[in-house]
């Protein structure tokens, strides 16, 4: 064996070391998950912690289905997430579409505006959003007919509206269709198509990439809200997943329980990782340089 | 040609096309409008009151009172307990004794707010350190022991996995992926699952730390011990979120000219020399970037606490954030959970500014 063969062989231990580091924690949850209590304390202190060996079952996913109303909160956490990620795809695009292909008067004082809005960071507001929501009536539905309710809170839109439009996202979308030649929509204007046509027909399609990577970064901040719905939701009926697996944990449920929700509540962004991995990575990386 | 662009009158043009302006932007500039912009406007105005969530009485102006609250910070220096003969009076274990602060707080109706942040003592004199709202202070001090440690780790660590990966060997995407997992873990689990390696009987860390110490360093109750539970803290957070600052770094190692690099090596130069001479000056910018979006982000430290310590032990990982949510939602107290939104507002824009300098001054040279 050469030295250049040995060198490699070292970075290839040192990079395992690391990576076990980084991926024990989530293989040890997946595969604890899956143990009796026993086994996982028994398991803890050697390989077999991140190994699905022993007696295996789905006991502790059947028992979280039947303590707690996870799946419940585990569509509501879809209907919160996909529906603010789709409409927030639309509404985001659309303003920087005006924004960067259309000349109208304040664009720049708008466009100025919705930058210097990146720094208001979410922990900063939250408080006012609270009293604002506990105030804003909104229709419900209950025992079958519409009812009019004095508050926002304790419903599923109140999770939504609020972070559906998004100054970050309206400048990943103005980044690049500022850098989409104009020829295209000139030409299309030309032959009569509207504004809306030109962004349907034309913008949409060669944006495949920042829609992408605006979608998964949108799916990943509201799949994981915390703070906001531990406060706007008191309720079991708009409870999402996070403070559901919060309340869980309080209660004092068996560890392998514990770890078959925290499962439950990561297997849904670990196949959205997966699938979409080499494309996120890489425009996640871009996202921070320009930022 | 020439004929269709004469049919573009502006006169007839202009309307509609406004109208488009205003339709496509609408959606997305209310939306900013009515739950940042007005909620911020909200958060101001509201400092200034005495507003709270549910509350039968009406809402008046207080004009400074939640920030006199927040913020006020004052000192005492006590004198010894003296008998008659003007000796210091101890008490069986030699301590000296003196005054009991609670009576003389109450008996000054300017000191009656206060209360005991920290005291020490120092000759025969005590010196006593106290706040209105000593938890504030303390979940501030504890915030920025939170940003010092948590900003050069995270970020040190991240650029070490950086320079790691960034190498050609066979399936280094895979480590990229590895070492990014974590943050597609949402936070609230990643909290629960450190919880039970932290645990002080049954955990991890305490199971190889004696293993590799030979017993020598005993188990340590990470979360429970008041001088442990910020420093764990701050590891779980590194670890959770150094793969992000990782891609930013990558991106900007791979934006450095290899040719430095070899005119370098033909210099003779070795490893470490390249990094401080090529790499680190090449990433300045990115270092820059990464440091401060870091800090802004570790400033709103917060569920980590509520998962794992509330706040605990001894008001040790309260934070500026915890205390806020606390005040302004669990105690219903929105106007003065409004004015630590305020302040906090206020310290990220400081960073922001400070940023944005730092950028102007390397866009002069």
């Amino acid at each position: 064996m050469s030295v250049k063969h040995l060198k490699t062989l070292g970075w290839y231990l040192i990079l395992m070391g690391i990576g076990y580091v980084f991926l024990f924690p989530l293989l040890f949850m997946l595969f604890s998950s899956l143990k009796p209590e026993q086994a996982i304390f028994a398991d803890l202190y050697s390989i077999r912690a991140i190994l699905p060996v022993g007696e295996l079952s789905l006991d502790n996913y059947r028992n979280v289905f039947e303590k707690s109303n996870v799946s419940l909160y585990f569509l509501n956490s879809l209907f919160i997430t996909g529906g603010t990620v789709i409409l927030g795809l639309f509404v985001n695009s659309l303003l920087a579409f005006t924004l960067s292909r259309m000349a109208w008067s304040g664009q720049k004082v708008v466009l100025s505006v919705v930058i210097a809005l990146m720094i208001i960071p979410l922990e900063a507001i939250v408080v006012p959003l609270l009293l604002l929501a506990s105030k804003l009536p909104s229709i419900g539905w209950e025992q079958g007919m519409f009812v009019l309710k004095s508050s926002w809170l304790n419903t599923l839109h109140v999770q939504m509206l609020p972070f559906v439009a998004n100054s970050f996202f309206i400048f990943l979308f103005y980044q690049f269709f500022r850098d989409i030649p104009k020829d295209f929509d000139e030409a299309a204007e030309l032959d009569g198509a509207t504004p809306f046509q030109v962004y349907r027909h034309i913008l949409v399609p060669m944006s495949g990439p920042v829609f992408a990577t605006v979608a998964i970064l949108h799916f990943l901040l509201m799949w994981n809200q915390y703070i906001w719905p531990i406060m706007a939701v008191q309720g079991e009926d708009a409870r999402p997943l996070m403070p559901g697996i919060q309340i869980f944990f309080g209660r004092q449920s068996s560890w392998g329980e514990i770890m078959a929700y925290a499962s439950l509540v990561t297997l849904p962004v670990l196949a959205v990782f997966l699938m979409f991995q080499k494309k996120f990575v890489t425009s996640l990386a871009g996202a921070g340089i320009k930022g | 040609m020439a004929s269709v662009l004469a049919a573009r009158q502006p006169e007839n043009d202009e309307k509609p096309r406004r109208r488009y302006v205003f339709l496509m932007s609408t959606p997305a500039l209310l939306g900013l409008f009515m739950f940042l912009v007005v909620p911020f406007f909200m958060a101001v105005a509201m400092s200034f009151t005495d507003q709270r969530l549910l509350s039968p009485n009406e809402t008046s102006w207080v004009g400074l009172r939640n920030y006199d609250r927040l913020l006020n910070v004052s000192g005492l220096v006590q004198e010894p307990v003296r008998d008659e003969a003007g000796q210091v009076v101890r008490d069986e274990d030699g301590q000296i004794d003196y005054p009991r602060l609670r009576t003389l707080l109450r008996s000054d109706p300017a000191m009656a707010d206060y209360k005991l942040f920290t005291s020490w003592d120092l000759g025969e004199k005590r010196y006593i350190v106290l706040a209105k709202d000593p938890h504030f202070i303390q979940s501030f001090i504890n915030t920025l022991l939170f940003v010092l440690l948590v900003v050069p780790l995270q970020c040190g660590l991240a650029l070490a996995l950086a320079l790691l990966i960034n190498r050609q060997l066979r399936g280094i995407f895979l480590f990229r992926t590895v070492f990014f997992s974590p943050v597609v873990t949402s936070i609230v689990v990643v909290s629960i699952v450190w919880s039970f390696l932290y645990h002080k009987d049954l955990g991890l860390f305490n199971h190889y730390l004696q293993a590799m110490s030979f017993g020598l360093i005993g188990p340590i109750d990470w979360l429970g011990d008041p001088d442990w539970a910020m420093p764990s803290i701050v590891i779980m957070s590194a670890w959770q979120a150094a793969g992000v600052q990782m891609l930013i770094f990558l991106a900007g190692l791979q934006g450095i000219s290899q040719d430095l690099y070899e005119a370098a090596d033909l210099d003779g130069a070795g490893a470490w020399s390249k990094f401080w001479h090529i790499t680190l000056p090449g990433l300045r910018n990115t270092v820059v970037f990464v440091v401060i979006s870091t800090t802004i982000q570790a400033f709103g430290l917060f569920t980590q606490v509520d998962v794992m310590t509330q706040g605990g032990p001894q008001g040790s990982t309260s934070t500026v954030m915890y205390h806020a949510v606390t005040k302004g939602f669990r105690e219903q107290d929105i106007a003065y959970g409004s004015a630590i939104s305020v302040i906090f507002f206020l310290v990220i824009l400081g960073i922001a500014l400070f940023q944005k300098r730092l950028f102007d001054s390397k866009g002069d040279k």
